[in-house]
């Protein structure tokens, strides 16, 4: 079970151990159960316990961040190791995923996948 | 090249032993002393790799998903990962960032690119019916330690 803090409009779901292909369907059906609540316009993923993240988290990412720009919300992270950051950034992620440790988001590096424009 | 060490293992192709593998890998890249973010680099792409067998090679069937590593002399570390499962039709675009078959899963279509990032080199060989095999290599303490 996903441990989370409701405060407002904003929700912060704390995220913990390794969010692979294995553990991506429980962690999505878990977060999608707690955004269907619409009057949930922040996603805040607070990453401070995840140890490992591969491309199926950034598709689990990725797609909760789908839904919340949808309905005019939003997606943000809070507490990135530098594992999950490099995941962030080589996707682009970063690019479209409010870091809120970050002082300078505007400031973020383009790399060689940005092109695409997938997101 | 002469092989300092190898070894092999094969498992179940269960979601469950994609831990497993980055576990393995990181057992056994320890004889060569690396950096915490040379572990992390080399259990993502096993992680991509593993997954990529499981999701695309057996499509959620049973079959064995092997993993091959050794070191060399000069520290690089060689992963193969190999099924016996569908293959690729297309290596070409299956390597394409953000290409995927199954968007309806939510995969990223990342994971070739995760593997070419995290990884010095990437060689895939696969064909229809005959199976994929992944091989990576990773120059441990590519830096200059120790």
């Amino acid at each position: 079970m996903l441990q989370f803090i409701r405060d407002g409009d904003r929700l912060m779901v704390r995220m913990a151990g390794e969010l692979d292909h294995c553990c991506a369907q429980t962690v999505r059906r878990e977060l999608d159960a707690l955004i269907a609540d619409l009057s949930v316009r922040t996603l805040i993923l607070d990453f401070t316990a995840l140890q490992f993240m591969d491309s199926s988290g950034i598709g689990v990412v990725l797609g909760r961040y789908r839904q919340m720009r949808e309905r005019g919300g939003q997606v943000a992270v809070v507490h990135m190791n530098r594992h999950v950051a490099r995941i962030f950034h080589m996707s682009g992620m970063d690019r479209v995923i409010v870091n809120l440790d970050d002082p300078s988001p505007r400031q973020a590096q383009p790399n060689r996948y940005q092109q695409e424009a997938y997101i | 090249m002469s092989h300092r060490n190898e070894m092999e293992t094969q498992f179940l192709s269960v979601p469950e032993n994609e831990s497993f593998a980055r576990v393995v890998i990181a057992a056994f890249a320890v004889q060569l002393s690396p950096t915490v973010s040379e572990i992390a680099d080399l259990k993502t792409a096993v992680s991509e790799a593993v997954t990529n067998a499981i999701v695309h090679g057996y499509e959620g069937t049973r079959g064995m998903v092997t993993m091959r590593c050794s070191v060399d002399d000069r520290g690089t570390m060689i992963v193969e990962v190999s099924d016996e499962g569908k293959g690729i039709s297309d290596v070409d675009q299956a390597m394409e960032p953000f290409f995927t078959t199954r968007p309806e899963q939510e995969r990223s279509g990342m994971g070739f690119a995760v593997m070419q990032t995290f990884m010095d080199d990437l060689e895939v060989e696969s064909a229809p019916g005959q199976g994929t095999l992944v091989r990576m290599k990773k120059r441990i303490h590519a830096g200059g330690m120790p």
